[in-house]
């Protein structure tokens, strides 16, 4: 009874305890805000890593493929029973994406990425992530009349952020077709207006406008040009489009600093990307695309990096068709599980159907096993320096507790005298360490839910103080600071922070205990 | 073990020795003291300072141990207790009081007077006993006359009140024996006279036994029988 009176009695009285409470509170609301934000990147992180790649994908080590893939899907689905949910072949090579900017070529290195309109979709998240209402329902790479995202479907954040998207589209590209068309007239006529001609200029403009076209000529000598009729055709950009692409957003917009996108490129334009056919030795093809949406899945690494094409454009481009059965090759097979199935026992499955030297299986946390152990171990660090914050608040714990029971000795040798054991003494100070450990975790604890809570208003409040941007979103791509409080860690923080204040008193009161109650008693 | 009356003491000390270290050596405080007080006595213990008089009170508390001799409180040896029935002795049967009060400042007169039963009870105890312990508690405050002092901390208090406050606390667990340590040292003489008064009345009129350590012969006059200490040993009684 009386030490909890005492316990109660020291804690109003001894102002200078609650400086070491202070330090357990803001040590345990450090670790909730921080550990909730990397939760939430860290989630955020894998959610988008799971969203493109799905639970397992099934790959060739030959950049040429392997052949069959329904073949090889239906062998996949005898192997793994119920367990798939879909599955989708794709093509991946290395390329060069090339676009023209006012002008001037900017050339990127890019993964060309065929997939299958029908089922991709259903095998990831992959339509969650374009910017057109109607191709997140069904993808399609044919241009859209217009009605692209103007806002990012993925943020809540108020106004349009991407203004440039209003027209992309088809009304873009009739726009951009014209204004070039425009540009080349005023070329010509400038041209035409230009000094006068020398006479070599001027008989060669005659024999030329007299020479029979070379096209009829050609098709005299033709005798197929009759079953290409297309052949030779010039195409109308202003009614027509190359075949589809969707490139990652990062490959065509920089974010500023106002979080506006800016675009290089838009729905509408036309792009050139070469890349390494079937053969071997691989030789480089090239091929004009049309820009028909964007891929957005807030992970950098992908959305600058990725360039997604239908696949049996890309396997007939690369060679990867045989031309006697007709049967495509395919680099890889991505494999969405039904909920709940262990991704690590079938890829084990998996791996004992197929043989090792010809396929690399793995989940996609495999694919990204030293990017998530990174995180993990990011994480790890992080709380081990932050638990170092209430390791010294609990040598403030020893250190006033130690002053206490200094001040404190001629009280611990009267309850002596009046009966109280060592055990009990002792007992007062624990008490009291728990008390403070107590009421600074629960202190701590608020004001960390309160901070992760209300976060993102905080940092609005902070940047308009300071005018400064705490978080910028042309760096992470998120329009606000994701977080995550799991429980789980809330209470090991918690209860690590009380079992550091328990601990730091346990010395004071070992030293409590063993006074002797005489000397105590004549303590000064 | 009786004396030649034929009644048990209550407290009987036999051939108690003491030493202290102090500096390089040993300073011998009780060299052999043989001490009785029979249930119900009042006895003086004089003599100079360094006498040993309140190394022998400690040793009747059971606040220390002697290094040779024997303690005997109400028939049972008890120098030799182990610690948790020493504590629950001094606790039950054994009130103290002391020349600098020793109250706890954090306490109130009445918190402070309960602390012997707050040490003696837990606290699903307390929920039960705790009514009739304050009932106790404030009627020792008011037979001293601190009725209107129950709720003041010890800083409020003067030197004979807090002194009163001691002596209720000595005696609110009921205990058969009160030893007193120069309970006037620190007082004037009106005050230290309330005091003595007040000893000698719980000594008549409640039978209460008493060790009253003095270096006052006119206080120790108070007292039935008088014990003077002298280099360690008892001079004359």
């Amino acid at each position: 009874m009386y030490k909890l009176l005492l316990c109660w009695r020291y804690l109003r009285t001894r102002w200078i305890a609650l400086a070491s409470v202070i330090s357990v509170t803001l040590g345990v609301a450090t670790m909730i805000v921080v550990n909730a934000v990397m939760a939430g990147f860290s989630n955020e992180m894998q959610t988008r890593i799971h969203g493109i790649l799905s639970d397992i994908v099934f790959e060739s080590h030959s950049l040429s493929g392997f052949q069959d893939p329904t073949w090889h899907m239906e062998e996949i689905r005898r192997a793994a029973g119920d367990s798939i949910a879909g599955m989708t072949p794709t093509v991946a090579v290395p390329a060069m994406l090339s676009f023209q900017v006012r002008g001037q070529w900017v050339t990127r290195q890019v993964m060309f990425i065929g997939i299958d309109e029908a089922s991709h979709a259903r095998a990831s998240d992959f339509g969650r992530y374009l910017q057109h209402p109607e191709n997140r329902r069904q993808l399609s790479f044919a241009l859209r009349e217009g009605g692209y995202d103007t806002v990012d479907s993925q943020s809540d954040a108020p106004g349009p952020t991407r203004p440039a998207l209003e027209g992309a589209g088809w009304p873009y590209r009739r726009m951009r077709v014209e204004r070039e068309r425009l540009w080349r007239e005023r070329q010509e006529q400038e041209r035409a207006a230009g000094p006068v001609r020398s006479v070599d200029q001027q008989v060669d403009a005659v024999l030329a406008a007299t020479e029979p076209a070379e096209d009829a000529a050609a098709d005299r000598q033709d005798p197929f040009k009759a079953a290409r009729p297309d052949e030779g055709r010039t195409m109308d950009p202003a009614q027509e489009q190359f075949t589809g692409v969707v490139p990652g957003i990062g490959l065509a917009s920089f974010r500023d600093s106002t979080g506006v996108d800016r675009f290089l490129f838009l729905p509408g334009d036309d792009v050139k990307i070469t890349f390494p056919t079937a053969g071997t030795p691989p030789k480089a093809v090239s091929d004009t695309f049309t820009v028909v949406d964007f891929y957005e899945s807030k992970m950098s690494e992908y959305d600058s990096n990725f360039v997604f094409v239908p696949i049996a454009a890309l396997e007939r481009m690369r060679g990867m068709i045989d031309p006697q059965t007709g049967i495509p090759s395919v680099n890889s097979i991505q494999i969405k599980l039904e909920d709940g199935v262990d991704l690590e026992a079938v890829r084990d499955r998996l791996r004992k159907v197929f043989p090792a030297d010809l396929y690399a299986i793995s989940t996609w946390r495999d694919k990204q096993g030293p990017l998530l152990s990174a995180v993990d171990m990011e994480m790890a660090v992080l709380n081990i320096l932050l638990f170092l914050i209430i390791a010294v608040a609990g040598f403030g714990i020893l250190a006033i507790f130690f002053m206490i029971v200094v001040e404190k000795t001629r009280d611990i040798g009267i309850l002596k005298s009046l009966g109280a054991s060592s055990a009990g003494v002792a007992g007062i100070f624990l008490g009291y360490g728990l008390f403070l450990g107590t009421v600074g975790a629960g202190a701590g604890l608020a004001l960390g839910l309160t901070i992760t809570w209300n976060i993102n208003r905080i940092r609005t409040a902070v940047e308009w103080f300071t005018g400064e941007r705490v978080f910028d979103p042309s760096i992470y791509y998120f329009f606000k600071i994701p977080t995550i409080v799991h429980p789980t860690t809330v209470a090991w923080i918690i209860a690590g922070a009380v079992a550091i204040a328990v601990a730091a008193s346990v010395l004071p009161a070992l030293r409590a205990a063993r006074l002797h109650p005489v000397e105590a008693l004549r303590h000064d | 073990m009786t004396d030649a009356t034929g009644e048990e003491p209550l407290v009987r000390v036999r051939g108690v020795k003491k030493s202290y270290r102090s500096g390089g050596g040993r300073l011998e405080v009780l060299r052999g003291v043989d001490f009785d007080l029979e249930p119900g006595g009042f006895v003086a213990i004089i003599g100079q300072s360094g006498s040993g008089k309140s190394t022998l009170l400690h040793l009747m508390g059971l606040l220390d141990a002697p290094d040779a001799g024997e303690v005997w409180l109400a028939g049972r040896r008890v120098d030799d207790l182990p610690g948790s029935q020493r504590d629950r002795l001094r606790n039950t049967a054994i009130g103290m009081v002391f020349q600098a009060y020793h109250l706890l400042p954090e306490l109130t007169a009445l918190e402070n007077v309960l602390a012997p039963l707050y040490v003696r009870h837990s606290l699903r105890e307390w929920l039960t006993a705790g009514g009739a312990a304050r009932a106790r508690a404030r009627g020792l405050l008011e037979r001293f006359g601190l009725g209107g002092r129950l709720h003041h901390k010890p800083r409020q208090l003067s030197g004979g009140e807090m002194q009163r406050v001691a002596i209720a606390r000595a005696l609110v667990a009921g205990p058969q024996l009160l030893l007193a340590d120069e309970p006037t040292g620190n007082l004037d003489e009106e005050s230290g006279a309330g005091i003595l008064e007040a000893l000698s009345e719980l000594n008549r009129r409640d039978g209460l036994s008493i060790v009253l350590v003095t270096h006052d012969t006119a206080i120790a006059r108070r007292a039935d029988r008088i014990v003077r200490l002298a280099a360690g040993r008892v001079e004359a009684v």
